[in-house]
C-alpha cells in the first residue's frame, strides 16, 4: 500500500491535539493526584455529559469499530448482536448501578473488589474479584492495539525489521505518559474529542456510501442470501440471544465500566446516562453495517487491498472501505478517530486494573500500612506495567491469542456477577460459597471454550437435545447454582458473616461525613 | 433511613410499578419475532430496522421511568 501522506498528516495532527489535551487534563476539576480516588476516579466529579462521553468512549472501543463490521463482513447477521446487546444492558444499569455508586460513595470504595471486601468481610473473595477483573482487562487493552495497528498500516506506514512496531510503541508511550500524569481526567477529556470525531465519521459514511452504491437496498443485496438473516432454527436463536444477554451481563462488571460509573458525580448521572447511552448503540448498529457497505463496494476483490486482507483478514474491511470512498484528508480524520478510539479505552482499562491492583492486592496483601501517596504511586506504576504488558502481548504473540484471551475475558468476568450484583441486594449468599462457585464457573467456562477451539457458543446436550448457548451463560448458571446450594449448607453450619455496609448506604446521595476520601 | 422516593429497587408503589416498564426492551430476547426480511423499510430488512428502532423504544421507556421515579 503506498504511503498516504495527506491522511498521515491529518492523523498526526489529531494525535498532537489529543496529546496536548491529555496533559492539560491534569488541571481540569483540580484535585490532589497523589490520592488514588483523585488519580483513578477523577475525584468522582463528572456530570451527566462528561460521563456520557467517558462511558461512550470507554465501552465502544476501537476494536469494536474494527471487529464488529469485520464480523458483519465475514458472517453477516450474527454481527448485529452488538445492537440488542446494548439494548438489554441499559435498563439493567438504570436499576442496579445507582446502588453500587451509592454504597461506594458512602463507604469510599473505588473498585468492585472494595465493595466485596466491605460487604462480605472476605479478603479472599475480594482478591478473586480483583484478579478476575485484571485478567479480563489485560487482553482487552492488547486488542485496542490491533485496531491502531490496522489503521496505521492502512495509511501505508510500513517500516521494516525492528521498526515495524515503532508507531504502536510511540502511540502507547504518549498514552502512558499522560495517563501517569493526569489519571482518569486524561481519557475523559480525550473521549469528548474522540466521540465527536467518531460520530462525524460514521454519519458521513452512512450518508455518502449508500448514495455511491445506489441505495440501502443495494447495500443489503450485497450480503449473501444465507447470511442476511440468522438461520431459522432454535439453536441459532438461543445462540444469538444468549450471546447478547451474556455479553450485556458481563459489560458493566469490567473494571473500566465500574471506574466510569464510580467517577460520576451522583447516582442521578448514572440513571440519566442509562437513558442517553443507547445513542452509541445506534451508532454501533450503523458501524456494523459498514461491513455490508464494504461488501457492496467490493473491496475484497480489489487488487490494491489484496495484501492487506491477507495480513489482517476481515479486520481490514473498514479501513479499505474508507480508503476507497473518502478523500485522503477525510481518511486521515476517520483513521485518527479510530486510533484515538483505541487510546481512550486503553487508558481507562489500564487505570481501572491499576486501581484494582493497588487497592485490593498491594494495600490489602503487600503493604497494609501504605499511605495514600504510596497507594496512588503504585497505581500509576501499575498503569504503565499494564500497557507494556499489552504491547508485549501484541508484539511477541500471534494476534489470535489476544482475540482468544478477550473471548475468555468475557466468560471470566461474568463470574463476578453473583457476588457483585446479588451482593448489591442481599447479604444472604455466603462468601465461601461464592468463592467456590466462582472457581468452578471459571474452570468450567474456560474448559468449555477450549474444548471447542475458543468459540463463544457451546452446543450443550440437555436431555438428548443440543442447545447451543453462550458459554458465559451456561457457566454462570453453574456458578450461581453452586453458590446457592453451598450457602444453604454453610448456613446450617452457622458460619459467621460480616458486613460493614448498612441498608441506607445503597441509596446514599453523598459520602458519610464527607467520606469517600473527600 | 432508606430513601423511599427513589426507584432504585425497593421504591414506593409507583416507583416499583414503573420499573416493570423496563422489562419491555427485553422483548428482543425473543429472536424469531424479528428474524425476517419483510417488511423492509428504506431498503433495510426487518431484522435490521427493528433492532435499530428498538434502541429508541428502550431509550424512551428508560427516560419515562427516569422522570417517573426521580425524587422531585
Amino acid at each position: 500500500m503506498p504511503l498516504n501522506v495527506t491522511a498521515l498528516i491529518v492523523f498526526i495532527f489529531f494525535f498532537g491535539i489529543v496529546t496536548f489535551v491529555g496533559f492539560a487534563a491534569a488541571r481540569w476539576k483540580r484535585g490532589d493526584l497523589d490520592q488514588l480516588h483523585e488519580w483513578g476516579l477523577a475525584g468522582g466529579k463528572f456530570g451527566t455529559l462528561i460521563t456520557w462521553f467517558l462511558l461512550g468512549g470507554d465501552l465502544y472501543t476501537a476494536y469494536t469499530f474494527i471487529a464488529v463490521p469485520a464480523l458483519a463482513f465475514g458472517t453477516g447477521a450474527l454481527a448485529f448482536f452488538a445492537v440488542p446487546y446494548t439494548i438489554v444492558i441499559y435498563p439493567f444499569v438504570f436499576v442496579v448501578f445507582p446502588r453500587l455508586w451509592s454504597v461506594a460513595r458512602a463507604r469510599g470504595y473505588i473498585t468492585a473488589a472494595d465493595f466485596i471486601r466491605g460487604r462480605y468481610g472476605d479478603r479472599w473473595l475480594a482478591l478473586a474479584i480483583a484478579l478476575t477483573g485484571i485478567l479480563a482487562t489485560l487482553p482487552y487493552i492488547a486488542l485496542q492495539l490491533i485496531g491502531l495497528e490496522v489503521v496505521i498500516a492502512a495509511m501505508g506506514v510500513q517500516l521494516a525489521g525492528a521498526l515495524v512496531y515503532l508507531p504502536l510503541i510511540i502511540s502507547f508511550a504518549i498514552l502512558a505518559a499522560f495517563d501517569y500524569f493526569s489519571g482518569l481526567r486524561a481519557p475523559a477529556a480525550i473521549a469528548i474529542i474522540k466521540d465527536i470525531m467518531i460520530y462525524i465519521t460514521v454519519f458521513a459514511a452512512v450518508i455518502v456510501i449508500p448514495l455511491e452504491v445506489g441505495g440501502w437496498d443495494k447495500v443489503f443485496a450485497a450480503v449473501p442470501r444465507d447470511k442476511i438473516l440468522l438461520a431459522d432454527n432454535l439453536g441459532s436463536y438461543t445462540g444469538y440471544a444468549t450471546l447478547f444477554l451474556g455479553s450485556a451481563m458481563a459489560l458493566f462488571l469490567y473494571p473500566h465500566s465500574v471506574t466510569g460509573v464510580l467517577s460520576s458525580s451522583s447516582r442521578h448521572v448514572i440513571r440519566r446516562n442509562a437513558a442517553l447511552l443507547p445513542a452509541y448503540s445506534f451508532l454501533l448498529g450503523l458501524i456494523a453495517l459498514l461491513g455490508f457497505m464494504a461488501l457492496a463496494v467490493g473491496v475484497r476483490e480489489m487488487p490494491a487491498y489484496a495484501n492487506a486482507f491477507k495480513e489482517f483478514g476481515p479486520n481490514f474491511a473498514v479501513p479499505a472501505l474508507f480508503l476507497q470512498v473518502f478523500p485522503s484528508w477525510f481518511v486521515g480524520f476517520a483513521f485518527a478517530s479510530i486510533g484515538i478510539g483505541a487510546l481512550v479505552p486503553a487508558a481507562i482499562m489500564s487505570i481501572a486494573s491499576a486501581n484494582l491492583f493497588s487497592r485490593n492486592i498491594y494495600r490489602e496483601f503487600i503493604n497494609p500500612n501504605c499511605n495514600p501517596m504510596q497507594e496512588s504511586r503504585m497505581a500509576k506504576t501499575m498503569s504503565l506495567v499494564a500497557k507494556v504488558g499489552a504491547l508485549m502481548f501484541i508484539i511477541f504473540l500471534p494476534h489470535e491469542y489476544a482475540i482468544q484471551m478477550q473471548l475468555l475475558g468475557g466468560i471470566w468476568i461474568i463470574h463476578t456477577f453473583p457476588a457483585v450484583i446479588f451482593g448489591l441486594y442481599t447479604r444472604w449468599l455466603n462468601s465461601k460459597a461464592l468463592l467456590i462457585g466462582w472457581a468452578v464457573g471459571m474452570t468450567a467456562g474456560t474448559w468449555m471454550a477450549a474444548s471447542i477451539g475458543f468459540r463463544p457458543i457451546f452446543p450443550l446436550q440437555i436431555f438428548g437435545t443440543t442447545i447451543p448457548a453462550y458459554i458465559a451463560i451456561y457457566s454462570v448458571l453453574l456458578n450461581f447454582a453452586i453458590s446457592v446450594v453451598l450457602t444453604l449448607v454453610f448456613n446450617m453450619l452457622a458460619m459467621s458473616r460480616r458486613d460493614e455496609t448498612h441498608p441506607a448506604d445503597y441509596y446514599a446521595l453523598e459520602g458519610i461525613g464527607g467520606g469517600g476520601g473527600h | 433511613m432508606a430513601d423511599k422516593r427513589d426507584g432504585g429497587g425497593n421504591g414506593g408503589n409507583s416507583g416499583g410499578g414503573m420499573l416493570l416498564w423496563l422489562l419491555v426492551p427485553m422483548l428482543v430476547l425473543y429472536v424469531p419475532l424479528y428474524n425476517k426480511i419483510e417488511p423492509t423499510l428504506f431498503g433495510f430488512p426487518f431484522f435490521y430496522w427493528f433492532q435499530l428502532a428498538w434502541i429508541f423504544v428502550s431509550m424512551i421507556i428508560t427516560a419515562v421511568v427516569y422522570y417517573g421515579t426521580e425524587p422531585r
